[in-house]
Parts: C-alpha cells; sequence; structure tokens
C-alpha cells in the first residue's frame, strides 16, 4: 500500500509537469484557436537560451560564474528573447495566415518548429548543458523516515511553481482588462474586433505569456533532464494531457496532468510487466482516448454544437 | 508535374554545380553526419574526432604514404531514408569512389548493409549497428568493429563478478537491466539471460519507452526489486533521467553500470550531482594526455583548422571515439596500401581487405601515440569484431576516470550467439557463407 | 490558346464522365506516364533511381493515403507511419510463413492488414473530431510501433527486432537492379493513383467530401456516417500499408519498427498540406517537394558554405530555411502547390490573350 502511494504522489507530481508544458499548447488555443505544435521547441529555445546566456555572460560582464546577478540577468534575457520571438511570430507568420483553415495554422506552427529549433542549436551550438536551480532532486530526509514514502524536493518545488503560475494566469484572465479581452477574443474573434479590442496586441501579449511559460517549463525540465534537443519531446508528454483536459481550458491542464501522471506511473508499474513493459509510450493516449469516448471534447473543453 | 520537373531539373544543376572538386590521387570517404536534431551532440563529437584525426594525418604526415585523405559531410539527421540518400550521393565521389562508411546510427546501418554489399563498399559500424554482423562470413562487407554489444555485455558481467569478488560471488546476486525500448535496447536481452543461467544471478529487464525523459515508474520498480546492480543500456536523453531518477530514490549510482551510448560527458553533466559514482563501459577513454590528441591540438587547432566550435570538447569521450574512428580507418587504407601499391588511393574493395587484414597492436598503438587509448584490434575473415575488450570509467563528477584495465569479453558464449544469428540471417537471405580457409 | 477545351463536345455520358474530359489533359497525362516509364530508365541514373525517385514515389502513395483520409473525408490523422509499419511487417511476415505466396499478393493482403487495422483506430472518429482526433490517432503512432518492437513474433524473432525483406520475385522475374525496382514500384503507384483518382469522384468519394465539409448536414442528407468514415480510414491505411510494404522491399531492404516514427507521420502531413489537401495531383507534388528540399538545401549549403563556415551552422540553417520555406509556402498559397497547377491553368486558358 505504501508503495502505490508512493507511485501515486510521484506520478501527480510528474502530471503537474506534464500540465506546465500543456499550459502553453492551452493558452494559444484559447485566444488564437492555433494548434501550436512548435511549443515543444518554444520550451527548447527558452531553456537553451538561458543556459546560453549563463555561459557568455560572466564573460561579458567580466565576472565569476555561478552568481545570482548572472542567473538573474540571463533570465530576464531569456524571457526578453520569447517576447521578441513571439511578437516576431505573430508578425511574420500569424498575420499573413489570419483567416486561414485550422490546418494551415498547424502546420505553419510546424515550420515554426523547425525554424526555432535550427535557430536555438544554430546560436548556441549542439553541446548538451547541465542547468542548475540551485535545489535538490533528491528524497525529502524526513518524510523518507517517517513514513518511508521518497519524495524528491524537487518534484515539490515543481508543482509549487506550477500552481503559482496557474493562479497567476488565472487571476490575469480573469481580472484584468487584457484578460476580458483576451476571453472576448476567445469567443469570437469577429465580434471582439467589432467592439474595438486590438486583435494582434492580444495575440502577441499571448504568444509572450505562452514564451514565458515555456520558459518556466523549460528551465525545470532543462534541470531534471539536461538542456538538450529531448527538451522539444516534453511536448508529446502534453499531447495526451491536452485532449483529456480541453485545448481551451487552463484548469483542464492541470487536472488532465494530475490524471494523466497519475494513471501513466500506476499503469507502467501494475500492468506493464504484464505485458513487458514500456507501456508509457501509449498509455496515456488510450487513457485520454477513454475519456474523449465520454466527452468528445475533453474535460473540460468547450461543448460545441454543431448547427446545420 | 512541372513543378517536379523543375526541382528536379533544378536539384540536377545545384547538384553538378556545387559536386565537389577532388584532386586525383586522394583517398576520399564520404562522412554522413548528422549536426542538427536529438543527437547532434554526438554527431558533432564524433565526426568532429575523425575529421580532426584525418587532417592531422593530412598536415603531420603528408596523407597515408603520401597520399591525402579528403572528405565531405551530408546531412543525415539520423534519419534513415536522409542516410541513404547520402550514400547514394556520396558513393561515386573523390578518384576511386567511396572507401568506407561510418552511418553512426544503428537504423541507417542496416539500410546500407544490402546496398553496401553490392557496391562493394565496406561499412564500419564502431560500437554500433548490427551485432551478428561481427560474422565475417556472412557480412563480408560489414564491420563491427572492436567491440560489439554482446561482447561487451559480457565484459560488463565480468566487471561485476571482479566488485563482486569472483565470478563465483554472483550466484544469487540480482541485477536489474533498464533498457530503451527500442531495437538497439532489446538486442542485449538473450545475452543477459543466457548469462544468468551460467552464472545463477537473476535479472530482472525494465523497458524504458522513448525518449524517457521521465522514468519515475521504471526506478520504483527498481527499489521494489533492490537490485545489487543496475544496468543501464541508454541513448540519448533516458540516460541523465536515469540517473537523477536513481537519486531520487537513493539508489546508489557507483552500482549503476552504462553501455558506452550511456557513457559519456552528455550523459553525465546534464545529470549534475546525480551522476558523481556512475560507471559505464567505453572502448575509448576520455581525455586529452593522450600523444595523438596532444597532437591533433599542437598541427590541427594550433593552426586553427580544428573541426570543433567548443574547443573543450576536444578530449571527451565523443570526440576521443571520432579519433578511434579515424585511426581505424587510416590504419586500413594503410594495410590496403601494402598489398594493392602504396602511394595510391584505394577502392572500396581493396580497403575491405585492408579492414579484415587490420591488426593494430600494442606496438602499432604505441607508434600512433594512442596505447591504452583504445584496445589493439585484430580482425580476420570470420572475425570482424576484432577486439571485444572494454574499459570502465567512473564519472568523478567532473570528468571520466578510467577504473580498470582491458576487460575481456566471453567470446565462447558470444560467438556462438553470433554464428547462430547470422546463420539465420544467411538462409532468410539464401547467402551462403564464405568459406574462410580459402581466403587470404 | 494551348489549352482551350472550347470545341471538344461531349456526345455521350460515358464522354462527359470520363477521367480526363479535356483532350489536353489526355496527352499531358499520357506524355507524364511516357516520360516516367520510358525516359526516366533510359536517362536516370541509379543514384536518381534509387535515392530519390523511389522515395518520392513511395511517399507519394503514402501522402496519397493520407489524403484520402483527411483531405477527402475530413478526418486528420497523425497515425500514417504507423499504418505504412504494419503494411511492411505483414507483408514481410506474408512472404516468410506462405513462401508460395505471390509478392503482388502479399503486398495486397499487406494492405488488407493495414486497412483493419487502420478501420480499428478510426473507430473513435465516430465521436471525436478535428484535432482531438489527431491526437487520438497518436495513440495509433505509439501503440503499432510499440507492438512491432514488443512482440518478437512480428520479426520472427530477430534479435535486434529488424526485419530484412525477402528477395523480391514475381513470377520468376526478380527485381534485383533499380530500374526495375523503380518501375515495379511507378506501375504500382501509377495503378493505385488512378484507382484513387476515380474513386474520389465517385459516389464514395462524394460521400468523403460531404462528410468533411459538415458531418452533420451529410448524415442529414442520409449517408452513413459510421460506414463512410471507417471506409476512409480503411482505403487510407491500405494506401499506407502498401506504400510501407515498398518502402521495405523496394527502398529500404531493412527495417525497424523505430524507422516508423512519429516524425515519418509528420513528414507525410507536410507533404499533403505542402501540395494540396484534397489533391490526388499535390500529393504528388507534395512527397517531391517534402522529400527533396532538404537535400537540395544541404547540396546548396555544402556548395556554398563548403568550409567557410562551421558545418553544424551550415547544418542549423538548412533546418532554418527549410522550417521559412513551409512557412513561405503556406502565406503564399494555403492551398498547396497543386493549387498553383491549377492557377496556371486557368492563366493557360487564356494565353495568350488574357482579358
Amino acid at each position: 500500500m505504501q508503495f502505490f502511494f508512493e507511485v501515486l504522489i510521484g506520478g501527480l507530481l510528474s502530471g503537474v509537469l506534464y500540465a506546465l508544458v500543456a499550459l502553453g499548447f492551452v493558452l494559444i488555443y484559447k485566444a488564437s484557436g492555433v494548434f501550436n505544435f512548435a511549443q515543444g521547441a518554444m520550451v527548447f529555445f527558452a531553456a537553451l537560451t538561458f543556459v546560453g546566456f549563463q555561459e557568455v555572460l560572466p564573460g561579458w560582464l567580466g565576472v565569476e560564474p555561478g552568481g545570482a546577478a548572472v542567473f538573474w540577468l540571463a533570465l530576464i534575457l531569456a524571457c526578453l528573447a520569447m517576447v521578441v520571438l513571439s511578437i516576431a511570430t505573430e508578425r511574420i507568420v500569424l498575420r499573413p495566415l489570419v483567416n486561414q483553415p485550422q490546418i494551415t495554422l498547424f502546420m505553419a506552427t510546424i515550420g515554426l518548429a523547425f525554424f526555432i529549433e535550427g535557430l536555438a542549436q544554430g546560436i548556441w551550438g549542439a553541446n548538451v548543458r547541465g542547468l542548475e536551480l540551485g535545489i535538490q532532486d533528491e528524497p525529502i530526509a524526513w518524510m523518507a523516515e517517517r513514513t518511508g514514502i521518497f519524495i524528491s524536493s524537487f518534484d515539490v518545488f515543481a508543482a509549487v511553481v506550477a500552481g503559482v503560475l496557474v493562479a497567476v494566469l488565472a487571476v490575469f484572465f480573469n481580472r484584468t482588462r487584457v484578460g476580458r479581452a483576451l476571453r472576448a477574443v476567445a469567443d469570437d474573434h469577429q465580434a471582439a474586433l467589432s467592439i474595438g479590442i486590438p486583435l494582434q496586441v492580444i495575440w502577441r501579449i499571448v504568444w509572450a505569456v505562452a514564451g514565458f511559460v515555456a520558459l518556466v517549463a523549460g528551465l525545470i525540465w532543462g534541470a531534471r533532464n539536461g538542456v538538450q534537443f529531448a527538451l522539444t519531446f516534453t511536448a508529446l508528454k502534453a499531447l495526451p494531457v491536452l485532449i483529456l483536459g480541453g485545448f481551451e481550458s487552463v484548469p483542464g491542464a492541470i487536472v488532465g496532468g494530475l490524471i494523466i501522471g497519475a494513471s501513466e506511473k500506476l499503469a507502467e508499474v501494475y500492468l506493464g510487466p504484464m505485458v513487458g513493459g514500456g507501456i508509457d509510450s501509449w498509455f496515456p493516449y488510450f487513457m485520454a482516448l477513454l475519456f474523449l469516448l465520454v466527452r468528445p471534447e475533453g474535460l473540460f473543453g468547450e461543448r460545441h454544437i454543431d448547427r446545420v | 508535374m512541372k513543378r517536379i520537373q523543375r526541382s528536379l531539373l533544378a536539384a540536377a544543376v545545384m547538384a553538378a554545380v556545387s559536386a565537389p572538386a577532388f584532386a586525383a590521387g586522394e583517398q576520399y570517404v564520404g562522412l554522413p553526419s548528422y549536426r542538427v536534431g536529438p543527437y547532434a551532440a554526438g554527431g558533432s563529437g564524433i565526426f568532429g574526432g575523425m575529421i580532426d584525426y584525418f587532417k592531422l594525418v593530412n598536415e603531420r604526415d603528408g596523407g597515408v604514404n603520401g597520399v591525402k585523405l579528403t572528405w565531405d559531410e551530408c546531412e543525415t539527421e539520423y534519419n534513415n531514408a536522409r542516410g541513404v540518400e547520402c550514400y547514394e550521393r556520396q558513393k561515386k565521389n573523390g578518384p576511386t569512389g567511396n572507401t568506407v562508411v561510418h552511418p553512426l546510427s544503428t537504423g541507417i546501418t542496416y539500410s546500407l548493409i544490402d546496398k553496401a554489399t553490392a557496391d562493394k563498399i565496406p561499412i564500419i559500424s564502431l560500437g554500433y549497428g548490427r551485432t551478428d554482423a561481427s560474422d565475417g562470413r556472412v557480412f563480408p562487407y560489414v564491420f563491427p568493429l572492436i567491440t560489439n554489444y554482446w561482447s561487451q555485455n559480457t565484459a560488463k558481467i565480468k566487471f561485476i563478478g571482479s566488485k563482486e569478488g569472483g565470478m563465483d560471488k554472483l550466484a544469487g546476486k540480482k541485477i536489474v537491466n533498464i533498457y530503451h525500448d527500442s531495437a538497439y535496447g532489446k538486442e542485449t536481452i538473450p545475452v543477459l539471460d543466457a548469462q544468468a543461467k551460467m552464472y545463477g544471478f537473476s535479472v530482472t529487464h525494465i523497458a524504458v519507452a522513448h525518449p524517457g525523459n521521465e522514468q519515475q515508474s521504471q526506478w520504483l520498480q527498481v527499489r521494489q526489486a533492490k537490485p545489487d546492480w543496475v544496468i543501464l543500456r541508454g541513448w540519448g536523453v533516458m540516460n541523465p533521467t536515469a540517473l537523477k531518477a536513481a537519486a531520487k530514490i537513493g539508489y546508489p549510482r557507483d552500482k549503476i553500470v552504462g553501455v558506452w551510448w550511456s557513457g559519456a560527458e552528455e550523459d553525465t553533466i546534464p545529470a549534475g550531482d546525480a551522476a558523481k559514482g556512475y560507471i559505464a563501459a567505453g572502448f575509448n577513454v576520455a581525455g586529452a594526455n593522450y600523444p595523438v590528441v596532444r597532437d591533433i591540438q599542437k598541427y590541427v587547432y594550433a593552426k586553427d583548422k580544428g573541426n570543433m566550435e567548443d574547443k573543450s570538447r576536444v578530449g571527451s569521450i565523443y570526440y576521443n571515439r571520432g579519433v578511434v574512428h579515424g585511426i581505424v580507418t587510416v590504419e586500413a587504407i594503410r594495410k590496403a596500401q601494402e598489398k594493392f601499391g602504396k602511394g595510391k588511393p584505394i577502392t572500396g574493395e581493396q580497403m575491405r581487405w585492408g579492414i579484415e587484414n587490420l591488426n593494430i597492436d600494442n606496438a602499432v598503438l604505441k607508434k600512433l601515440g594512442a596505447e591504452g587509448f583504445m584496445p589493439p584490434t585484430k580482425l580476420s575473415c570470420a572475425n570482424h569484431e576484432g577486439s571485444g575488450l572494454v574499459k570502465f570509467q567512473q564519472w568523478d563528477g567532473k570528468q571520466w576516470k578510467v577504473i580498470t584495465d582491458w576487460i575481456e569479453s566471453d567470446q565462447k558464449l558470444v560467438r556462438g550467439m553470433i554464428e547462430e544469428s547470422s546463420a539465420k540471417y544467411a538462409k532468410e537471405k539464401g547467402i551462403t557463407p564464405r568459406d574462410c580457409s580459402k581466403e587470404m | 490558346m494551348l489549352y482551350r477545351e472550347a470545341g471538344q463536345f461531349k456526345t455521350s455520358y460515358g464522354a462527359d464522365q470520363q477521367i480526363f474530359p479535356i483532350r489536353q489533359d489526355r496527352i499531358a497525362m499520357a506524355a507524364i506516364l511516357a516520360f516516367f516509364f520510358v525516359g526516366v530508365p533510359l536517362l536516370a541514373n541509379q543514384y536518381w533511381l534509387q535515392a530519390i525517385l523511389v522515395p518520392v514515389l513511395i511517399f507519394s502513395l503514402a501522402a496519397l493515403g493520407l489524403n484520402i483520409l483527411t483531405g477527402y473525408a475530413g478526418q486528420l490523422s497523425l497515425g500514417t507511419a504507423a499504418f505504412m509499419a504494419v503494411g511492411a511487417f505483414a507483408a514481410y511476415n506474408f512472404e516468410l510463413r506462405l513462401p508460395w505466396m505471390p509478392l503482388p499478393v502479399s503486398f495486397v493482403l499487406a494492405g488488407v492488414v493495414a486497412a483493419a487495422v487502420g478501420m480499428l483506430f478510426g473507430l473513435p472518429s465516430l465521436r471525436i473530431k478535428g484535432f482531438y482526433l489527431a491526437v487520438a490517432t497518436l495513440a495509433a503512432q505509439f501503440f503499432i510501433v510499440w507492438v512491432l518492437t514488443k512482440f518478437g513474433w512480428f520479426s520472427n524473432y530477430s534479435s535486434s527486432g529488424v526485419i530484412t525483406t525477402q528477395k523480391m520475385q514475381i513470377l520468376g522475374y526478380a527485381f534485383d537492379t533499380p530500374v526495375r525496382q523503380y518501375l515495379l514500384v511507378l506501375t504500382i503507384v501509377a495503378v493505385m493513383a488512378m484507382l484513387a483518382k476515380n474513386l474520389v469522384r465517385s459516389s464514395t468519394g462524394r460521400a468523403w467530401m460531404a462528410v468533411r465539409d459538415m458531418d452533420v448536414a451529410a448524415e442529414v442528407i442520409g449517408i452513413r456516417l459510421m460506414h463512410t468514415k471507417l471506409l476512409a480510414f480503411a482505403v487510407s491505411s491500405f494506401y499506407c500499408g502498401v506504400a510501407g510494404a515498398l518502402y521495405a522491399y523496394a527502398y529500404l531492404g531493412t527495417v525497424e519498427p523505430e524507422g516508423f516514427n512519429l516524425d515519418m507521420s509528420f513528414r507525410v502531413l507536410f507533404m499533403i498540406i505542402i501540395g494540396g489537401v484534397g489533391s490526388i495531383l499535390g500529393s504528388f507534388l507534395g512527397a517531391a517537394f517534402i522529400v527533396l528540399a532538404p537535400i537540395f538545401l544541404n547540396v546548396t549549403a555544402h556548395g556554398l558554405f563548403a568550409g567557410n563556415i562551421p558545418a553544424g551552422l551550415a547544418s542549423n540553417l538548412e533546418l532554418i530555411v527549410f522550417g521559412g520555406l513551409i512557412i513561405f509556402f503556406l502565406i503564399v498559397e494555403p492551398h498547396g502547390l497543386a493549387r498553383l497547377w491549377q492557377i496556371a491553368k486557368e492563366k493557360l486558358r487564356l494565353w495568350p490573350f488574357p482579358y
């Protein structure tokens, strides 16, 4: 039983990490109806830019590497880079493609993913790098002693970060002017335009926020697995979360993440050995599929009513 | 259709215009490299090392007996179809065609075996590719040089045995094999099972789905099993993730033994402190303190002609593995020239003879400045592996430290399995194995 | 002037319903077929045949399959490569276990197996739509590759899980040279493309398009949704399965399950979007573009930058330009390359006296 809880808690914590990546997808889909396949590439680009700046800044400024100043400056610069990237994306890719079918926009984001991947490795090189956030990725000692359950302090930290991020985004969406405009845009582009909401500004903001979310996800995943090309694969972990939670729902991403994370781990541990293991490549998709058969628009997705 | 023709035409024109000019009298090697994508770090390190060694031979010795080496790169993106295109594009280059192919991807190696055999161009798959191709009677043109996965695995068990205080102490021990759930990862399962039976230890295989960036459930299973040793058969991001996950459940890293594709700086640096103490096999060692690497610094980098963008990677595991690729290529060319005429470029077919009769013993290694850098290697018509020796290295948090001498593999077991597997392949393909007693 | 339909009268329904109603189209088609069947084998060298034309044709077939599903029936799928894998492994096993089976029959049966698997994974489409369905087809992608890797039976228990195809022989005639292999692939692709062209203008094709445009409306006018959608999945997977079998037999010779990865599924999807969604011609143009563009860029980059910039940067530039090209094409012509050809036809109709 104790083992069961360990697997469950571990799964829930990983689920939060999946949700972090899924959030970026949700934001963009909600505001512009674009299924942004480049989100994984953005996670990679953000993390690599941050680590890259961390490497070069000490040389430029003439300070010791590893200081707090370098860390925060690199973070700010990486943030700026994501904003620039988002604005450029809106201007160069999205604006000319307004009113195109979803699949065309989806395709454009795949082109964008190639572009960003090439850009990231072109600028910073193909080296695999470590990323240190200063938080131990080891079991919390007192917990391991008392309950025998091993839970990494880093996973708890990541969960807290994700929780704060979701709370901030929720406030941003529900309580600010921009947030309200954003929801209006998500509801109906044309209606929003007609009451004077600047669509393009909104899109830029959304993409920039998604870029910021990508940076946070990149830092946390980068600290776990190293900053390398494989960060783009984190998108694959986020997709089942998305379908389960619904493309348009921020809370859906979190709940979806928790369900997927927990069920994936439990399945791998309890079902995996029966069929030879390695089932977590497809199990989350089947899980999501099962949910979809009951609710075709995801748990929290908006129900569409088809009219002829 | 028009567009197809136009783009075909344009590509043809481009290909004609930009076909690099290779001077007569040079020895051409086509390099299907990959410098983008998930495995770019490995590709740039290994191809960088190989090119730097070629440059060293050209700069320091003026080529092989005066025959300068020449090469060009073709980007494969680690993709099988692109790799085949690169092979086809490069095979006619140079005065004598492509000498030898280093696909540096198991998938591309598989795709090329038939084609290269038909074209009479040898494939060197150093530490990857098709294990049963070690049987040169069935695979005359394929050379999984130095050591293959099965040999390496038996050496690993030997290493574990020596750590436990003798092979007889292995009985009753528990080993977990964490593997990448792919053709590559699954390949050592049969040999491990055979050894488990032989020595009386128990082995549990746990699969990690590609890409392996999340392994918590697998390592919780490890913690349940409480194994004495863990064998890590990973690739790419799976390796640092495994080390991190091991740290997370408190499994001691110095009880984890990795394959050589899990044992580079790229696998440990991202894991940070979690990698400290981790052990990996290798058929080449890390470090810039070998005469051959120092010569590369002196003759190539001092003139600012080096291939590596990041010079600090010179002497890293992947870079040095590239140098080993360079050494075996150049020595095989030298061997072939001895038979087919010194100072003349050789063909792929002649190169095949050169590789098959390669004998890099300790004296040669000493002359090359690579003693202890790579194992002595001697091939024959039947044995396309050549050595089967590996060293074990331990990550001390900053760099890889060699902790053993060359450890021999259990060729008796491995060879039997290889011959069984290659015979099956020969039967399926209708190949009559060569009679090695008639070869010279 | 050159491309004028005026004066070509149809006097029977049969004539009006023929597949290429315009004479110029028929001539062009015959010329193209003649060129590819006779001209290319005479002109092209082994590199062009084996490294360029064969993969372009095979991917065209796969793109054709996906185009039937996505372009005509409107069901987005990201599992193309997995269905190709089913075809490849099925053909291998038919030939292995039933050695008397003629190769073309194995290919057809491989397609049938792929169609069955495709139908199974098409079931969710009855309830799920759009991107939700696309992500659901990813389940097929990962599951099928996992099954082929996990269960040794599919690869005849080879230690590394790869299959090496048997020699291609039809009625004792061996397809062992590049020209023969090319002609075999070309014949299969040409026949299947012709079938597809006919299929999409039949009542089945029209039902697909009705479902694509609005499935609720289609249901209202009496189209059986389940039947139509599953048929689209079956036919599409059949094409992909045959393409997969050809990919293994006529192109690579040895394939591993992981070779049919998600990346390949995406590549086929690019082909139909760049080429033209809902267009047979577009499948060919798109496949040619996606296969050739990276090679072209690679050759160009090496020609331009050889030795001047680090090789890593050159390779990354290729990727950047490739991504940029995709975006550029989508902006310039969101309906794909096939649409450009249509525009050209419109222009040709009036040329040289446009009004």
